[in-house]
Protein backbone atom coordinates (compact mmCIF):
# COMPACT_ATOMS: atom_id res chain seq x y z
CA UNK A 1 0.00 0.00 0.00
CA UNK A 2 2.51 2.62 1.11
CA UNK A 3 5.63 2.98 -1.01
CA UNK A 4 8.09 2.83 1.85
CA UNK A 5 11.76 2.73 1.04
CA UNK A 6 13.22 -0.52 2.40
CA UNK A 7 15.28 1.25 5.07
CA UNK A 8 12.26 3.20 6.22
CA UNK A 9 10.15 0.04 6.42
CA UNK A 10 12.87 -1.65 8.45
CA UNK A 11 12.99 1.24 10.92
CA UNK A 12 9.26 1.08 11.32
CA UNK A 13 9.27 -2.66 11.89
CA UNK A 14 11.63 -2.12 14.78
CA UNK A 15 9.26 0.53 16.09
CA UNK A 16 6.42 -1.92 16.87
CA UNK A 17 8.12 -4.04 19.56
CA UNK A 18 9.65 -0.92 21.14
CA UNK A 19 6.23 0.71 21.29
CA UNK A 20 4.65 -2.45 22.72
CA UNK A 21 7.33 -2.66 25.42
CA UNK A 22 7.01 1.04 26.31
CA UNK A 23 3.21 0.80 26.55
CA UNK A 24 3.44 -2.32 28.74
CA UNK A 25 5.91 -0.68 31.14
CA UNK A 26 3.86 2.52 31.26
CA UNK A 27 0.66 0.58 32.02
CA UNK A 28 2.31 -1.44 34.79
CA UNK A 29 3.94 1.61 36.38
CA UNK A 30 0.96 3.95 36.07
CA UNK A 31 -0.53 3.49 39.60
CA UNK A 32 2.94 3.90 41.15
CA UNK A 33 3.60 7.27 39.55
CA UNK A 34 0.18 8.61 38.53
CA UNK A 35 -2.36 10.55 40.56
CA UNK A 36 -5.52 8.87 41.86
CA UNK A 37 -7.46 10.74 39.18
CA UNK A 38 -5.24 9.30 36.47
CA UNK A 39 -5.67 5.80 37.90
CA UNK A 40 -9.47 6.10 37.88
CA UNK A 41 -9.49 7.44 34.32
CA UNK A 42 -7.13 4.68 33.17
CA UNK A 43 -9.32 2.08 34.88
CA UNK A 44 -12.30 3.42 32.93
CA UNK A 45 -10.33 3.26 29.66
CA UNK A 46 -9.32 -0.35 30.34
CA UNK A 47 -12.90 -1.20 31.26
CA UNK A 48 -14.17 0.22 27.95
CA UNK A 49 -11.38 -1.55 26.07
CA UNK A 50 -12.44 -4.83 27.67
CA UNK A 51 -16.20 -4.59 27.03
CA UNK A 52 -15.47 -3.24 23.54
CA UNK A 53 -13.33 -6.30 22.87
CA UNK A 54 -16.14 -8.55 24.13
CA UNK A 55 -18.71 -6.83 21.92
CA UNK A 56 -16.31 -6.91 18.97
CA UNK A 57 -16.28 -10.74 19.09
CA UNK A 58 -19.96 -10.74 18.16
CA UNK A 59 -20.09 -7.79 15.74
CA UNK A 60 -16.55 -7.15 14.54
CA UNK A 61 -15.66 -10.80 14.01
CA UNK A 62 -18.97 -12.61 13.40
CA UNK A 63 -20.93 -9.65 12.00
CA UNK A 64 -23.88 -9.90 14.41
CA UNK A 65 -24.84 -6.42 15.64
CA UNK A 66 -25.87 -6.21 19.30
CA UNK A 67 -27.13 -2.85 20.53
CA UNK A 68 -28.08 -4.26 23.90
CA UNK A 69 -24.84 -5.35 25.48
CA UNK A 70 -25.65 -3.40 28.65
CA UNK A 71 -27.91 -6.38 29.34
CA UNK A 72 -24.92 -8.61 30.10
CA UNK A 73 -23.04 -5.95 32.08
CA UNK A 74 -26.14 -5.36 34.20
CA UNK A 75 -27.07 -9.01 34.66
CA UNK A 76 -23.50 -9.92 35.58
CA UNK A 77 -23.32 -7.03 38.05
CA UNK A 78 -26.71 -7.70 39.67
CA UNK A 79 -26.20 -11.47 39.98
CA UNK A 80 -22.81 -11.16 41.69
CA UNK A 81 -23.91 -8.20 43.83
CA UNK A 82 -27.22 -9.83 44.77
CA UNK A 83 -25.76 -13.02 46.15
CA UNK A 84 -23.01 -11.01 47.87
CA UNK A 85 -25.44 -8.66 49.62
CA UNK A 86 -27.98 -11.32 50.59
CA UNK A 87 -25.89 -14.44 51.15
CA UNK A 88 -22.39 -13.09 51.59
CA UNK A 89 -21.15 -15.09 48.60
CA UNK A 90 -17.87 -13.56 47.40
CA UNK A 91 -17.17 -12.21 43.93
CA UNK A 92 -15.08 -15.17 42.79
CA UNK A 93 -18.00 -17.54 43.23
CA UNK A 94 -20.43 -14.90 41.98
CA UNK A 95 -18.32 -14.55 38.87
CA UNK A 96 -19.08 -18.12 37.79
CA UNK A 97 -22.79 -17.71 38.40
CA UNK A 98 -22.83 -14.39 36.52
CA UNK A 99 -20.98 -15.91 33.57
CA UNK A 100 -23.29 -18.94 33.56
CA UNK A 101 -26.46 -16.86 33.64
CA UNK A 102 -25.27 -14.37 31.01
CA UNK A 103 -24.12 -17.20 28.73
CA UNK A 104 -27.54 -18.81 29.09
CA UNK A 105 -29.35 -15.55 28.32
CA UNK A 106 -27.02 -14.93 25.35
CA UNK A 107 -27.67 -18.46 24.12
CA UNK A 108 -31.41 -17.96 24.47
CA UNK A 109 -31.38 -14.71 22.46
CA UNK A 110 -29.08 -16.32 19.86
CA UNK A 111 -31.28 -19.38 19.59
CA UNK A 112 -34.38 -17.24 19.21
CA UNK A 113 -32.80 -14.99 16.57
CA UNK A 114 -30.87 -17.53 14.51
CA UNK A 115 -33.56 -20.24 14.51
CA UNK A 116 -36.18 -17.71 13.44
CA UNK A 117 -33.69 -16.32 10.91
CA UNK A 118 -33.71 -12.87 12.48
CA UNK A 119 -30.69 -10.89 11.35
CA UNK A 120 -29.44 -7.38 10.62
CA UNK A 121 -31.57 -4.55 11.97
CA UNK A 122 -34.15 -6.95 13.41
CA UNK A 123 -31.46 -8.74 15.44
CA UNK A 124 -30.20 -5.39 16.76
CA UNK A 125 -33.70 -4.38 17.81
CA UNK A 126 -34.18 -7.73 19.53
CA UNK A 127 -31.04 -7.15 21.61
CA UNK A 128 -32.27 -3.64 22.51
CA UNK A 129 -35.63 -5.10 23.52
CA UNK A 130 -34.04 -7.58 25.93
CA UNK A 131 -31.88 -4.88 27.52
CA UNK A 132 -34.92 -2.63 27.96
CA UNK A 133 -36.87 -5.58 29.36
CA UNK A 134 -34.15 -6.02 31.98
CA UNK A 135 -34.03 -2.30 32.77
CA UNK A 136 -37.77 -2.16 33.43
CA UNK A 137 -37.86 -5.60 35.05
CA UNK A 138 -35.14 -4.83 37.60
CA UNK A 139 -37.07 -1.72 38.67
CA UNK A 140 -39.67 -4.14 40.00
CA UNK A 141 -37.38 -6.70 41.59
CA UNK A 142 -37.23 -5.76 45.28
CA UNK A 143 -34.67 -8.47 46.00
CA UNK A 144 -32.25 -6.48 43.85
CA UNK A 145 -33.25 -3.17 45.45
CA UNK A 146 -35.58 -2.02 42.68
CA UNK A 147 -35.25 1.58 41.47
CA UNK A 148 -33.75 2.58 44.84
CA UNK A 149 -30.58 0.70 44.00
CA UNK A 150 -28.48 -2.14 45.37
CA UNK A 151 -25.54 -1.17 47.58
CA UNK A 152 -22.43 -3.12 48.46
CA UNK A 153 -20.81 -2.43 51.79
CA UNK A 154 -17.48 -0.64 51.38
CA UNK A 155 -14.79 -1.94 53.67
CA UNK A 156 -11.34 -0.55 54.36
CA UNK A 157 -10.13 0.95 51.10
CA UNK A 158 -6.47 0.71 52.03
CA UNK A 159 -6.39 -2.97 52.85
CA UNK A 160 -6.03 -5.35 49.92
CA UNK A 161 -8.48 -8.26 50.12
CA UNK A 162 -8.11 -10.23 46.91
CA UNK A 163 -10.64 -12.91 47.87
CA UNK A 164 -13.33 -10.33 48.60
CA UNK A 165 -12.14 -8.11 45.74
CA UNK A 166 -11.82 -5.18 48.07
CA UNK A 167 -8.90 -2.79 48.06
CA UNK A 168 -7.38 0.47 46.88
CA UNK A 169 -8.04 1.87 43.38
CA UNK A 170 -4.73 0.46 42.15
CA UNK A 171 -6.00 -3.09 42.77
CA UNK A 172 -9.01 -2.48 40.55
CA UNK A 173 -6.75 -0.91 37.97
CA UNK A 174 -4.50 -3.96 37.83
CA UNK A 175 -7.50 -6.29 37.73
CA UNK A 176 -8.93 -4.41 34.77
CA UNK A 177 -5.52 -4.33 33.10
CA UNK A 178 -5.31 -8.12 33.44
CA UNK A 179 -8.82 -8.54 32.04
CA UNK A 180 -8.19 -6.23 29.07
CA UNK A 181 -4.87 -7.92 28.30
CA UNK A 182 -6.47 -11.36 28.69
CA UNK A 183 -9.32 -10.47 26.33
CA UNK A 184 -6.84 -9.11 23.78
CA UNK A 185 -4.79 -12.31 24.02
CA UNK A 186 -7.86 -14.53 23.73
CA UNK A 187 -9.12 -12.66 20.65
CA UNK A 188 -5.67 -12.74 19.04
CA UNK A 189 -5.57 -16.49 19.65
CA UNK A 190 -9.08 -17.13 18.31
CA UNK A 191 -8.56 -15.00 15.20
CA UNK A 192 -5.64 -17.16 14.12
CA UNK A 193 -7.57 -20.35 14.68
CA UNK A 194 -10.62 -21.91 13.08
CA UNK A 195 -13.18 -19.71 14.93
CA UNK A 196 -11.56 -16.53 13.61
CA UNK A 197 -11.63 -17.72 10.01
CA UNK A 198 -15.18 -19.04 10.29
CA UNK A 199 -16.55 -15.94 12.03
CA UNK A 200 -15.06 -13.61 9.43
CA UNK A 201 -16.39 -15.81 6.63
CA UNK A 202 -19.89 -15.64 8.17
CA UNK A 203 -19.55 -11.86 8.56
CA UNK A 204 -18.62 -11.46 4.88
CA UNK A 205 -21.12 -13.88 3.30
CA UNK A 206 -23.15 -16.42 5.23
CA UNK A 207 -24.43 -18.39 2.21
CA UNK A 208 -20.91 -18.81 0.84
CA UNK A 209 -19.74 -19.85 4.31
CA UNK A 210 -22.37 -22.62 4.43
CA UNK A 211 -21.34 -23.84 0.99
CA UNK A 212 -17.79 -24.25 2.34
CA UNK A 213 -18.97 -26.64 5.03
CA UNK A 214 -19.44 -24.16 7.90
CA UNK A 215 -22.36 -24.84 10.25
CA UNK A 216 -23.08 -21.11 10.53
CA UNK A 217 -25.72 -21.51 13.26
CA UNK A 218 -23.25 -23.22 15.57
CA UNK A 219 -20.48 -20.65 15.05
CA UNK A 220 -22.80 -17.66 15.43
CA UNK A 221 -24.03 -19.17 18.70
CA UNK A 222 -20.45 -19.54 19.89
CA UNK A 223 -19.77 -15.86 19.14
CA UNK A 224 -22.86 -14.69 21.03
CA UNK A 225 -22.25 -16.91 24.05
CA UNK A 226 -18.55 -16.02 24.27
CA UNK A 227 -19.34 -12.31 23.92
CA UNK A 228 -22.02 -12.38 26.62
CA UNK A 229 -19.84 -14.43 28.98
CA UNK A 230 -16.93 -11.99 28.59
CA UNK A 231 -19.26 -9.03 29.15
CA UNK A 232 -20.65 -10.64 32.31
CA UNK A 233 -17.17 -10.51 33.86
CA UNK A 234 -17.09 -6.76 33.22
CA UNK A 235 -20.42 -6.54 35.05
CA UNK A 236 -19.05 -8.30 38.14
CA UNK A 237 -16.08 -5.93 38.11
CA UNK A 238 -18.41 -2.94 37.80
CA UNK A 239 -20.48 -4.05 40.80
CA UNK A 240 -17.51 -4.39 43.14
CA UNK A 241 -15.76 -1.30 41.81
CA UNK A 242 -18.78 0.99 41.83
CA UNK A 243 -20.50 -0.49 44.93
CA UNK A 244 -23.93 0.73 43.84
CA UNK A 245 -26.23 -0.47 41.09
CA UNK A 246 -29.32 1.17 39.63
CA UNK A 247 -31.31 -0.39 36.76
CA UNK A 248 -31.52 2.92 34.90
CA UNK A 249 -27.79 3.54 35.18
CA UNK A 250 -26.55 0.09 34.19
CA UNK A 251 -29.10 -1.25 31.65
CA UNK A 252 -29.75 2.08 29.89
CA UNK A 253 -29.51 2.27 26.10
CA UNK A 254 -26.77 4.86 26.45
CA UNK A 255 -24.68 2.24 28.23
CA UNK A 256 -24.96 -0.12 25.25
CA UNK A 257 -23.93 2.68 22.92
CA UNK A 258 -20.97 3.49 25.16
CA UNK A 259 -19.82 -0.12 24.78
CA UNK A 260 -19.84 -0.03 20.98
CA UNK A 261 -18.29 3.46 20.56
CA UNK A 262 -14.77 2.24 21.37
CA UNK A 263 -14.57 -0.53 18.75
CA UNK A 264 -16.35 1.62 16.13
CA UNK A 265 -13.99 4.57 16.62
CA UNK A 266 -10.93 2.35 16.97
CA UNK A 267 -11.71 0.03 14.07
CA UNK A 268 -14.48 -2.54 13.78
CA UNK A 269 -13.30 -6.13 13.55
CA UNK A 270 -9.68 -5.31 14.30
CA UNK A 271 -7.80 -6.66 17.29
CA UNK A 272 -6.52 -3.34 18.62
CA UNK A 273 -9.48 -1.20 17.52
CA UNK A 274 -11.41 -1.55 20.80
CA UNK A 275 -8.30 -0.66 22.81
CA UNK A 276 -7.35 2.36 20.71
CA UNK A 277 -10.97 3.52 20.59
CA UNK A 278 -11.41 3.27 24.37
CA UNK A 279 -8.25 5.25 25.00
CA UNK A 280 -9.29 7.93 22.50
CA UNK A 281 -12.76 8.20 24.05
CA UNK A 282 -11.51 8.55 27.60
CA UNK A 283 -8.54 10.75 26.75
CA UNK A 284 -10.60 13.23 24.73
CA UNK A 285 -13.89 12.90 26.66
CA UNK A 286 -12.59 13.10 30.20
CA UNK A 287 -9.67 15.27 29.15
CA UNK A 288 -12.07 17.93 27.90
CA UNK A 289 -14.17 17.78 31.04
CA UNK A 290 -11.06 18.12 33.17
CA UNK A 291 -9.69 21.07 31.21
CA UNK A 292 -13.07 22.79 31.34
CA UNK A 293 -13.29 22.18 35.10
CA UNK A 294 -9.80 23.60 35.59
CA UNK A 295 -10.89 26.65 33.63
CA UNK A 296 -13.80 26.98 36.00
CA UNK A 297 -16.44 26.04 33.44
CA UNK A 298 -19.07 23.53 34.59
CA UNK A 299 -20.51 22.02 31.43
CA UNK A 300 -22.58 18.92 32.07
CA UNK A 301 -22.63 16.65 29.04
CA UNK A 302 -19.35 17.96 27.61
CA UNK A 303 -18.02 14.40 27.61
CA UNK A 304 -20.92 13.17 25.48
CA UNK A 305 -20.53 16.08 23.06
CA UNK A 306 -16.84 15.25 22.60
CA UNK A 307 -17.70 11.57 22.04
CA UNK A 308 -20.26 12.58 19.43
CA UNK A 309 -17.81 14.84 17.62
CA UNK A 310 -15.13 12.15 17.70
CA UNK A 311 -17.55 9.61 16.25
CA UNK A 312 -18.58 12.08 13.55
CA UNK A 313 -15.00 12.88 12.52
CA UNK A 314 -13.90 9.24 12.49
CA UNK A 315 -16.95 8.18 10.47
CA UNK A 316 -16.27 10.86 7.87
CA UNK A 317 -12.47 10.78 7.60
CA UNK A 318 -11.46 7.32 8.87
CA UNK A 319 -14.34 4.93 8.13
CA UNK A 320 -12.13 1.98 9.09
CA UNK A 321 -11.31 3.54 12.44
CA UNK A 322 -8.26 4.99 14.11
CA UNK A 323 -6.26 1.76 14.28
CA UNK A 324 -5.44 1.02 10.58
CA UNK A 325 -3.55 4.33 9.98
CA UNK A 326 -1.97 4.09 13.43
CA UNK A 327 -0.85 0.53 12.66
CA UNK A 328 0.83 1.67 9.45
CA UNK A 329 2.59 4.48 11.32
CA UNK A 330 3.91 1.92 13.81
CA UNK A 331 5.10 -0.39 11.05
CA UNK A 332 2.62 -3.14 11.86
CA UNK A 333 1.34 -4.80 8.71
CA UNK A 334 -2.20 -3.42 8.30
CA UNK A 335 -3.66 -6.84 7.63
CA UNK A 336 -7.42 -6.85 7.15
CA UNK A 337 -9.09 -9.00 9.76
CA UNK B 1 -21.21 -47.19 -9.30
CA UNK B 2 -21.53 -43.60 -10.59
CA UNK B 3 -20.25 -40.85 -8.30
CA UNK B 4 -23.51 -38.89 -8.44
CA UNK B 5 -26.96 -40.34 -9.07
CA UNK B 6 -29.98 -38.10 -9.57
CA UNK B 7 -33.12 -40.22 -9.62
CA UNK B 8 -36.60 -39.01 -10.57
CA UNK B 9 -36.06 -35.71 -8.78
CA UNK B 10 -38.89 -33.19 -8.77
CA UNK B 11 -39.21 -29.74 -7.30
CA UNK B 12 -42.06 -27.25 -7.59
CA UNK B 13 -42.34 -23.66 -6.34
CA UNK B 14 -45.93 -22.68 -5.51
CA UNK B 15 -47.24 -25.12 -8.06
CA UNK B 16 -44.72 -24.13 -10.73
CA UNK B 17 -42.82 -27.23 -11.80
CA UNK B 18 -39.15 -26.27 -11.93
CA UNK B 19 -37.74 -29.80 -12.12
CA UNK B 20 -39.97 -32.74 -13.09
CA UNK B 21 -38.69 -36.27 -12.64
CA UNK B 22 -35.14 -35.54 -13.74
CA UNK B 23 -32.72 -38.48 -13.78
CA UNK B 24 -29.07 -38.66 -14.73
CA UNK B 25 -25.81 -39.88 -13.32
CA UNK B 26 -22.26 -38.61 -13.30
CA UNK B 27 -19.29 -40.96 -13.56
CA UNK B 28 -16.26 -40.30 -11.42
CA UNK B 29 -13.29 -38.41 -12.92
CA UNK B 30 -15.43 -36.86 -15.65
CA UNK B 31 -16.90 -33.52 -16.61
CA UNK B 32 -20.65 -33.30 -17.12
CA UNK B 33 -22.38 -30.20 -18.45
CA UNK B 34 -25.99 -29.42 -17.59
CA UNK B 35 -27.44 -27.27 -20.37
CA UNK B 36 -30.82 -25.99 -21.47
CA UNK B 37 -32.66 -22.80 -22.38
CA UNK B 38 -33.38 -20.14 -19.74
CA UNK B 39 -35.97 -21.40 -17.28
CA UNK B 40 -35.26 -25.04 -18.07
CA UNK B 41 -34.58 -25.78 -14.37
CA UNK B 42 -30.78 -25.97 -14.47
CA UNK B 43 -30.22 -23.72 -11.49
CA UNK B 44 -32.94 -25.42 -9.45
CA UNK B 45 -31.49 -28.86 -10.17
CA UNK B 46 -28.05 -27.51 -9.33
CA UNK B 47 -29.29 -26.11 -6.03
CA UNK B 48 -31.05 -29.40 -5.22
CA UNK B 49 -27.72 -31.21 -5.51
CA UNK B 50 -25.93 -28.47 -3.51
CA UNK B 51 -28.38 -28.70 -0.61
CA UNK B 52 -30.00 -25.30 -1.07
CA UNK B 53 -33.42 -26.94 -1.64
CA UNK B 54 -34.94 -30.23 -0.56
CA UNK B 55 -36.48 -32.22 -3.45
CA UNK B 56 -40.26 -32.82 -3.31
CA UNK B 57 -39.69 -36.30 -4.71
CA UNK B 58 -36.80 -38.40 -5.87
CA UNK B 59 -33.36 -39.27 -4.59
CA UNK B 60 -29.88 -37.77 -4.90
CA UNK B 61 -26.94 -40.01 -4.02
CA UNK B 62 -23.25 -39.33 -3.75
CA UNK B 63 -21.22 -42.55 -3.85
CA UNK B 64 -24.43 -44.43 -3.07
CA UNK B 65 -25.28 -42.36 0.01
CA UNK B 66 -28.30 -40.06 -0.01
CA UNK B 67 -27.57 -36.34 0.24
CA UNK B 68 -31.07 -35.15 -0.72
CA UNK B 69 -32.36 -32.54 1.70
CA UNK B 70 -29.15 -32.24 3.73
CA UNK B 71 -28.28 -28.65 4.73
CA UNK B 72 -25.62 -26.99 2.56
CA UNK B 73 -22.78 -27.35 5.07
CA UNK B 74 -23.37 -31.10 5.39
CA UNK B 75 -23.54 -31.53 1.62
CA UNK B 76 -20.11 -29.89 1.53
CA UNK B 77 -18.86 -32.18 4.29
CA UNK B 78 -20.12 -35.16 2.26
CA UNK B 79 -17.81 -34.11 -0.58
CA UNK B 80 -19.60 -31.58 -2.77
CA UNK B 81 -17.96 -28.20 -3.44
CA UNK B 82 -19.79 -25.44 -5.29
CA UNK B 83 -19.31 -22.02 -6.87
CA UNK B 84 -21.87 -19.26 -7.26
CA UNK B 85 -22.76 -17.60 -10.55
CA UNK B 86 -23.16 -14.31 -8.71
CA UNK B 87 -19.76 -14.62 -7.08
CA UNK B 88 -19.68 -14.49 -3.29
CA UNK B 89 -16.10 -13.78 -2.28
CA UNK B 90 -15.37 -12.92 1.36
CA UNK B 91 -14.67 -9.41 0.12
CA UNK B 92 -12.85 -8.07 3.16
CA UNK B 93 -10.50 -11.06 3.44
CA UNK B 94 -7.36 -11.67 1.45
CA UNK B 95 -7.41 -14.18 -1.41
CA UNK B 96 -5.33 -16.56 0.72
CA UNK B 97 -7.70 -16.26 3.71
CA UNK B 98 -10.64 -16.97 1.39
CA UNK B 99 -8.98 -20.21 0.35
CA UNK B 100 -8.00 -21.09 3.94
CA UNK B 101 -11.67 -20.88 5.01
CA UNK B 102 -12.47 -23.52 2.39
CA UNK B 103 -9.44 -25.65 3.21
CA UNK B 104 -10.40 -25.80 6.92
CA UNK B 105 -13.25 -28.10 5.87
CA UNK B 106 -10.85 -30.97 5.36
CA UNK B 107 -7.94 -29.97 7.59
CA UNK B 108 -7.53 -30.18 11.35
CA UNK B 109 -5.14 -27.27 11.75
CA UNK B 110 -4.86 -23.80 10.29
CA UNK B 111 -1.28 -24.51 9.18
CA UNK B 112 -2.49 -27.58 7.27
CA UNK B 113 -5.28 -25.52 5.74
CA UNK B 114 -2.79 -22.82 4.79
CA UNK B 115 -0.62 -25.33 2.94
CA UNK B 116 -3.66 -26.68 1.11
CA UNK B 117 -4.83 -23.15 0.27
CA UNK B 118 -1.42 -22.17 -1.13
CA UNK B 119 -1.40 -25.28 -3.35
CA UNK B 120 -4.92 -24.60 -4.61
CA UNK B 121 -4.18 -20.94 -5.40
CA UNK B 122 -1.12 -22.08 -7.33
CA UNK B 123 -3.30 -24.45 -9.37
CA UNK B 124 -5.78 -21.69 -10.18
CA UNK B 125 -3.04 -19.22 -11.08
CA UNK B 126 -3.82 -16.89 -8.17
CA UNK B 127 -0.55 -17.25 -6.23
CA UNK B 128 0.60 -13.76 -7.16
CA UNK B 129 -2.56 -12.26 -5.68
CA UNK B 130 -2.64 -14.23 -2.41
CA UNK B 131 -2.32 -11.15 -0.20
CA UNK B 132 -4.72 -8.98 -2.21
CA UNK B 133 -8.17 -8.30 -0.73
CA UNK B 134 -10.76 -10.36 -2.62
CA UNK B 135 -12.75 -7.18 -3.29
CA UNK B 136 -9.92 -5.94 -5.54
CA UNK B 137 -10.05 -8.89 -7.99
CA UNK B 138 -11.42 -8.72 -11.53
CA UNK B 139 -14.53 -10.77 -12.32
CA UNK B 140 -12.42 -13.45 -14.04
CA UNK B 141 -10.19 -13.74 -10.97
CA UNK B 142 -13.19 -13.80 -8.64
CA UNK B 143 -14.51 -16.78 -10.60
CA UNK B 144 -11.13 -18.46 -10.17
CA UNK B 145 -11.27 -17.68 -6.46
CA UNK B 146 -14.71 -19.33 -6.29
CA UNK B 147 -13.20 -22.48 -7.80
CA UNK B 148 -10.13 -22.29 -5.54
CA UNK B 149 -12.24 -21.95 -2.40
CA UNK B 150 -14.54 -24.83 -3.35
CA UNK B 151 -11.60 -27.00 -4.44
CA UNK B 152 -9.84 -26.29 -1.15
CA UNK B 153 -12.62 -28.18 0.69
CA UNK B 154 -11.32 -31.36 -1.02
CA UNK B 155 -14.57 -32.23 -2.80
CA UNK B 156 -15.09 -35.40 -4.80
CA UNK B 157 -17.73 -33.54 -6.83
CA UNK B 158 -17.26 -29.91 -7.89
CA UNK B 159 -20.37 -27.97 -8.94
CA UNK B 160 -19.63 -24.98 -11.19
CA UNK B 161 -22.52 -22.56 -11.78
CA UNK B 162 -22.23 -20.50 -15.00
CA UNK B 163 -18.49 -19.91 -14.64
CA UNK B 164 -18.12 -18.20 -17.99
CA UNK B 165 -20.99 -15.70 -17.83
CA UNK B 166 -19.74 -12.18 -18.47
CA UNK B 167 -16.16 -13.18 -19.27
CA UNK B 168 -14.21 -12.16 -22.38
CA UNK B 169 -13.37 -14.90 -24.95
CA UNK B 170 -9.68 -14.95 -23.95
CA UNK B 171 -10.66 -15.25 -20.27
CA UNK B 172 -13.02 -18.11 -21.18
CA UNK B 173 -10.28 -20.00 -23.03
CA UNK B 174 -7.88 -19.55 -20.10
CA UNK B 175 -10.47 -20.74 -17.58
CA UNK B 176 -11.32 -23.78 -19.75
CA UNK B 177 -7.64 -24.74 -19.68
CA UNK B 178 -7.47 -24.25 -15.90
CA UNK B 179 -10.59 -26.35 -15.31
CA UNK B 180 -9.27 -29.17 -17.50
CA UNK B 181 -6.04 -29.33 -15.53
CA UNK B 182 -7.91 -29.05 -12.20
CA UNK B 183 -10.09 -32.03 -13.15
CA UNK B 184 -7.12 -34.13 -14.25
CA UNK B 185 -4.62 -33.30 -11.54
CA UNK B 186 -6.96 -33.10 -8.55
CA UNK B 187 -8.89 -36.18 -9.68
CA UNK B 188 -12.13 -34.33 -9.06
CA UNK B 189 -15.44 -34.86 -10.85
CA UNK B 190 -17.12 -31.78 -12.28
CA UNK B 191 -20.78 -31.00 -12.87
CA UNK B 192 -21.33 -27.61 -14.46
CA UNK B 193 -24.15 -25.49 -15.84
CA UNK B 194 -23.15 -23.30 -18.72
CA UNK B 195 -24.59 -21.08 -21.42
CA UNK B 196 -21.35 -20.57 -23.32
CA UNK B 197 -21.45 -23.49 -25.76
CA UNK B 198 -17.81 -23.11 -26.74
CA UNK B 199 -16.80 -23.85 -23.15
CA UNK B 200 -19.28 -26.72 -22.89
CA UNK B 201 -17.95 -28.39 -26.06
CA UNK B 202 -14.36 -27.92 -24.93
CA UNK B 203 -14.89 -29.33 -21.45
CA UNK B 204 -17.73 -31.84 -21.28
CA UNK B 205 -17.38 -35.61 -21.47
CA UNK B 206 -21.13 -35.85 -21.06
CA UNK B 207 -23.94 -33.38 -21.70
CA UNK B 208 -27.33 -33.48 -20.00
CA UNK B 209 -30.01 -31.36 -21.69
CA UNK B 210 -32.85 -30.01 -19.58
CA UNK B 211 -36.08 -28.57 -21.00
CA UNK B 212 -39.16 -27.60 -18.98
CA UNK B 213 -37.62 -29.36 -15.99
CA UNK B 214 -37.19 -32.67 -17.79
CA UNK B 215 -34.09 -34.37 -19.13
CA UNK B 216 -34.68 -34.57 -22.88
CA UNK B 217 -31.27 -35.87 -23.92
CA UNK B 218 -27.98 -37.04 -22.45
CA UNK B 219 -24.81 -38.32 -24.01
CA UNK B 220 -21.49 -37.37 -25.52
CA UNK B 221 -21.17 -33.85 -26.96
CA UNK B 222 -20.86 -35.12 -30.52
CA UNK B 223 -24.16 -37.00 -30.37
CA UNK B 224 -25.96 -34.23 -28.43
CA UNK B 225 -25.33 -31.60 -31.10
CA UNK B 226 -26.95 -33.92 -33.67
CA UNK B 227 -29.94 -34.87 -31.50
CA UNK B 228 -33.09 -33.58 -33.26
CA UNK B 229 -34.94 -32.90 -30.00
CA UNK B 230 -32.06 -30.84 -28.69
CA UNK B 231 -31.63 -28.93 -31.93
CA UNK B 232 -35.32 -28.20 -31.93
CA UNK B 233 -35.65 -26.79 -28.43
CA UNK B 234 -32.27 -25.34 -27.66
CA UNK B 235 -29.35 -25.47 -30.02
CA UNK B 236 -31.52 -24.50 -32.95
CA UNK B 237 -31.77 -20.87 -31.93
CA UNK B 238 -28.08 -20.68 -31.06
CA UNK B 239 -27.01 -22.46 -34.25
CA UNK B 240 -28.96 -19.91 -36.24
CA UNK B 241 -27.35 -17.04 -34.33
CA UNK B 242 -23.84 -18.43 -34.74
CA UNK B 243 -21.37 -18.71 -31.87
CA UNK B 244 -23.21 -17.72 -28.69
CA UNK B 245 -21.93 -16.37 -25.41
CA UNK B 246 -19.20 -13.97 -24.41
Amino acid sequence: MTSDRPADAGDRRRLAPITAFTVAVALLALPLVGSSYLVSVATLALYLAYVGQAWNVMMGFAGQLSLGHSLYVGLGAYVAAGIFVHFGVGPWAGLWLAVAICSAVGAFIGLLAFRLRISGVQLSLLTVAFAELARIGFDHLDWFGGPGGLFLRVADRNHIDLLGFRGPPAMYYYAMLALAAGALGLCAFLLRRRPGYYWRAIREDEIAAQALGIDTFRWKMLAVVLSSAMTAIAGVFFAFYNNSLFPEQIFGFGRSIEIILGPVIGGLGTLFGPVVGAVALVLLGDGTTEILAKAGVELPGARQVVHGLLLLLVTIYLPNGLWPPLARALGVRPRRL
Amino acid sequence: MPLLEVEEVSKAFRGLRAVAGASFSVEGQSITALIGPNGAGKTTLFNLVAGVYRPDRGEIRLRGRSIAGLPAHRVCAAGVGRTFQLVKPFAGLSVLDNAIVGALNGERTVSGARARAVAVLERLGLSGKAEVAASHLTLADRRRLEVARALATRPSLLLLDEMMAGLRPTEIDELVGVLRSVQREEGVTILLTEHVMRAVMALADQIVVLHHGEVIARGEPASIVRDPAVLDCYLGEDAAAGEPGA
